[in-house]
């Protein structure tokens, strides 16, 4: 489905970006929110990029996403073009391989619990079962609550729940604890860690929080849409011993 | 997809309301297509089934006397399949129970039953015993008014003769369907009805032996009417024929025509108002979903919906409100349809009217509607389709406001704050309020054009009953009366005026067009009978020349000044020219006016008179009619007062009825978009309505900047909606008019009063449910969310 002609030396690497760039206009205003930016991610890996409003984190989480195009610049999932798919090719990607968790949740209203991790079981190949996703963010006696009935870190839950349902390889968090206190918000990063351990899934934290890179293997740092640090954390924190 | 499904299913209980008020505009559109779809196509299947099982003729003649043998001649014209002969005459009657004389129109049929052209349909009793000269079967509409059975007698004065008849059958015909006195154009069931003697009793009262007057004939298929009717003029001129005439002049079934006609424009015009509403509407409650639900559409793409998911899942909000509005729309006008149709069956006498309902209608037009949803959603769908994910994820920018023309200095001082809320939103979205202005003047325009007919009626009634005429009686003599014989009358005691006139049957010419029509000779348009067009003008007799009405000068392509060809089919048969006048546009009928002694001079014969009106003093009217009952030579007599008390019992029930579904109607379309309009502007505005009561503003307060603009806007649509109104009526009355009536174009005050209250009662109540929302906004919920 994908364009197979990138070469095998980064096989390793589950995504690579090669040159990025990313400008839109905003009135008459030109706005370079990704400049020639290259990175690879590694299966398997718990990778947290930081940067401040405005850095280009969104952007680039958009656009590995499959929901933004780059301005310039190629994104390689496993090989595949993902700059050159069509938009149904960037539908079937989203549908199997991306688990997205944004910073308001973006639940359904009309749905409860159950039915929003249901929307993903229902056209994902082979997801697990949405009750079993549930259970898996702590939510089992939550299943028929309506978004309106949860709290902001239930609704936090049911979106990553919503997000692994299909299993995907790469997960992405935009500020997953952006419109959460710090218990809740620990709590949150809880399962996106447990996730990531237990299921193996290549996960993407983007926020503006620094002292969530503790719990990272890989910490990067936007500014200005270049990217200004690159490192690896020695030792993993567990989301319960950060400190904000 | 069941998630989605169920979504889609909660989102639309959500927007019940709105969703209802779609479906409801869809279902009133649907219902005027399917029941008068259904009722256009039973009346015609009703015709063509009785037209062909009674024999309905295709061409018709009356002569004065015509021998026999002719018919022979006739049977080997080319193209003639079929031909009778019979004896038709008008007489006076005399009904038990009714005071005022009464008139039958006896039309021969054989001694011995045999199928026969226009044949008779014996609903109850039975047909006449040969042998039996007094038995007589009748048109059921008059039994029925008059109260009589088959078994009862009933008097006549048939040549100068009084004769009681026995009534043995009650019986319908194809060709009177619709049942009128020739000369009048409503039906008065009482005082007009047919009965079907024997030949034989009709030939010897009226000396008819071996003769006949009247004349019908079928054709065989693709033969050229205008071919045979040219022949038949050929041969029977000398017999005083009147000239011979196709169905299309056929009294009875031209009025089904036209009403067919009617029937067929309401079928476009109603449910075409109705679907463009629901369009608009389904288009701005699509739009609206589609902003609030921006970033739900970003989620269902983030997780893998396609587009084509995600477009067809909004394409329900349009589809699912619409087939509710589908099936009630198919169930009302089926039950409409019903309703209508026994209306129908109280105008025209069908042997067996069937209601039929036909599914191919229902199909058609929820095709239509569905088509229409379609449109209605497309503009949303578009949107939800070509939204990009990453896009949606971020809050829609906020709207441009620009200082605009009430921003000027001197204006805005004076302008309280929450009045330039409503101002500046209003000339923020120029587009938007105009549609809405539209679409609420839409509701108004319909409630005129429903209630025009009424008004347009008033004056029918007005100008015919009223203004054109100042008799009590019309006598219609059997033959026409030299003068002499007709002022007798003058003498009778009772008669306070008298005034008489000519009817003379011509062929008008003017270049190739040309039309059998009759020449009234009035004595004057002061007297008794007045001119008067259908605005209410009062028309002068022209001393000389001839005065036309609009329709005919239109027909024959004539103007004031042209001279036209006048050829007289009885007496002398001159052929003559005379001076167009002028033209007059009647309410009802063509119609040709002469000074009398100009028209008799043009005839040539001295001086004839056909009719007489008179004004009787009221204190003697029973003596009166008892003479009538007995006059000989006195063929027709009307009753003035009696045709518009008929008239308006008929038209009243039928004109209560439309009248009060299409207002209904419209109450349901002006409610729909008032209250969708104010619920849409509700959504849109609920945030910054919420952070102004934060800021202190009070309840009042908001709810006049929301309801403010929406009676802004209603207040706009108003007199917008009456000048629409007035178009469409305008159109209507064209579109309906007909050689038979055209609707004169008036508006009573009473009118727009009511189409003005039903928009302020419906304005009123969608805002006090709006109000009642705005009460219950949430002020930190609303605040919370991201929009």
């Amino acid at each position: 489905m994908l364009d197979n002609s990138s070469d095998n030396d980064h096989s390793q690497a589950v995504l690579r970006i090669t040159d990025l760039s990313k400008f839109y206009m905003m009135g008459e205003v030109r706005v370079e929110a990704l400049k020639h930016l290259s990175l690879d991610f590694y299966a398997g890996e718990l990778a947290v990029l930081l940067g401040a409003s405005g850095s280009g984190k969104s952007t680039l989480i958009n656009i590995i996403g499959g929901l933004d195009t780059p301005s310039s610049g190629k994104l390689f999932f496993h090989g595949r073009e993902i700059t050159a798919a069509t938009e149904s090719e960037l539908t079937a990607y989203r549908r199997r391989s991306i688990g997205f968790v944004f910073q308001f949740y973006n639940l359904i209203s009309s749905l409860s619990a159950l039915e929003n991790v249901q929307l993903v079981t229902e056209i994902a190949e082979d997801p697990m079962p949405a009750e079993e996703a549930l259970k898996l963010v702590g939510l089992e006696h939550r299943f028929n609550h309506f978004p309106a009935q949860l709290s902001g870190g239930e609704q936090q839950r049911v979106a990553i729940a919503r997000a692994v349902a299909k299993r995907p390889e790469l997960l992405l968090c935009d500020e997953p604890t952006g419109a959460l206190d710090f218990q809740t918000g620990k709590l949150v990063l809880d399962v996106i860690e447990k996730v990531n351990r237990e299921l193996g899934t290549t996960t993407l934290i983007i926020t503006h929080n620094a002292s969530i890179a503790g719990m990272a293997d890989r910490v990067m740092r936007l500014r200005s849409g270049e990217l200004s640090e690159d490192r690896r954390n020695l030792t993993r924190l567990s989301p319960s011993e950060l400190v904000w | 997809m069941k998630s989605l499904q169920r979504k889609l299913l909660r989102d639309l209980m959500r927007l019940k309301g709105q969703m209802l008020a779609v479906a409801a505009v869809v279902a009133c559109g649907i219902s005027v297509f399917v029941s008068m779809s259904s009722v256009q196509y039973s009346l015609e299947a009703s015709r063509a089934r009785y037209y062909s099982r009674y024999r309905f003729a295709d061409v018709f003649m009356q002569v004065k006397r015509a021998p026999e043998f002719y018919l022979e001649t006739v049977s080997r014209i080319a193209g003639v399949a079929s031909v009778n002969s019979r004896i038709v005459a008008d007489v006076t009657l005399d009904v038990p129970g009714l005071d005022e004389p009464a008139t039958g129109r006896f039309v021969s049929i054989p001694e011995y039953r045999t199928p026969v052209l226009n044949d008779l349909f014996i609903k109850s009793g039975r047909y006449i015993d040969p042998g039996k000269p007094d038995e007589v079967v009748v048109s059921k509409p008059f039994l029925e008014a008059n109260r009589l059975v088959p078994g009862d007698h009933i008097g006549a004065v048939i040549n100068g003769r009084k004769r009681e008849l026995l009534i043995v059958g009650m019986g319908l015909s194809p060709e009177y369907i619709y049942e009128v006195q020739p000369g009048a154009f409503f039906p008065d069931k009482r005082r007009f009805g047919v009965f079907w003697m024997s030949r034989k009793a009709l030939e010897s009262a009226f000396d008819m032996s071996g003769a006949f007057n009247d004349l019908s004939l079928t054709l065989a298929n693709g033969v050229s009417e205008k071919d045979v009717i040219m022949q038949l003029d050929n041969i029977f001129t000398r017999y005083g024929s009147l000239g011979a005439y196709g169905r299309s002049e056929q009294l009875s079934d031209r009025f089904i025509t036209d009403e067919i006609k009617q029937v067929g424009i309401q079928i476009t015009f109603l449910p075409g108002v109705f679907l463009a509403v629901a369009v608009f509407l389904l288009n701005i409650v699509l739009r609206r979903l589609v902003a609030t639900q921006r970033d739900q559409i970003a989620v269902l793409k983030a997780i893998g919906y396609s587009n084509e998911d995600v477009g067809l899942h909004y394409l329900g909000f349009a589809m699912i409100p619409t087939a509710v509005g589908a099936v009630a729309g198919t169930a009302l006008g089926a039950w409409l349809g019903r309703g209508l149709m026994d209306m129908y069956a109280d105008f025209y006498n069908f042997a067996e009217l069937v209601y039929t309902f036909r599914f191919e209608n229902v199909a058609f037009s929820v095709l239509l509607s569905f088509a229409a949803a379609l449109v209605g959603a497309l503009g949303a769908v578009r949107k939800a389709v070509l939204l990009p994910p990453a896009e949606a994820m971020r809050p829609d920018s906020p709207v441009l406001y620009k200082p605009g023309f009430f921003d000027r200095a001197s204006l805005r001082k004076k302008m309280p704050l929450s009045l330039r809320i409503i101002v500046r939103n209003l000339e923020r979205r120029p587009w938007k309020a105009s549609i809405s202005v539209l679409m609420i003047s839409l509701a108004v325009a319909i409630l005129v054009a429903g209630r025009y007919t009424y008004d347009s009626v008033d004056r029918m009634v007005q100008v015919e009953f009223t203004e054109k005429h100042r008799e009590d009686v019309t006598l219609i003599f059997n033959n026409p009366k030299s003068p002499s014989v007709a002022w007798n009358l003058a003498s009778l005691d009772g008669v306070l005026e008298h005034e008489y006139y000519r009817e003379e049957p011509v062929r008008m010419r003017f270049g190739h067009r040309f039309r059998r029509q009759s020449i009234k000779g009035m004595q004057s348009a002061e007297g008794l009978q007045h001119l008067v067009d259908k605005n209410g003008q009062h028309f002068t007799l022209p001393p000389d020349g001839i005065l036309l009405t609009s329709a005919l000068a239109g027909i024959l392509g004539v103007r004031p000044g042209d001279r036209l060809q006048i050829e007289f089919l009885q007496g002398r048969q001159l052929h003559r020219e005379v001076l167009v006048s002028g033209t007059i546009d009647e309410i009802l009928g063509l119609s040709a006016y002469m000074n009398l002694g100009q028209l008799n001079r043009l005839a040539g014969d001295g001086g004839a008179l056909n009719a007489a009106y008179l004004r009787i003093d009221k204190t003697k009217a029973g003596a009166l009619y008892t003479t009538f009952k007995k006059m000989p030579g006195v063929a027709g007599i009307m009753m003035l007062k009696a045709l518009q008390e008929s008239f308006e019992e008929l038209i009243a029930k039928s004109m209560t009825t439309s009248t009060l579904i299409l207002t209904s109607f419209a109450c349901v379309l002006a409610f729909a978009v008032v209250y969708n309009g104010a619920r849409i502007s509700l959504s849109e505005r609920a945030r910054e309505l919420s952070s102004l009561r934060v800021l202190g503003m009070s309840q009042g307060e908001i709810s006049f900047i929301l309801l403010g603009e929406q009676a802004l806007l209603t207040l706009c649509a108003i007199p917008a909606g009456f000048m629409i109104g007035i178009a469409l009526s305008a159109l209507l009355a064209h579109a309906l008019s007909s050689e038979l009536y055209r609707l004169p174009l008036v508006f009573s005050a009473y009118n727009f009063l009511f189409a003005f209250t039903v928009i302020v009662v419906v304005s009123v109540v969608s805002g006090l449910v709006i109000r009642k929302r705005l009460t219950a906004l949430d002020l930190v919920e609303v605040l919370k969310t991201r929009e």
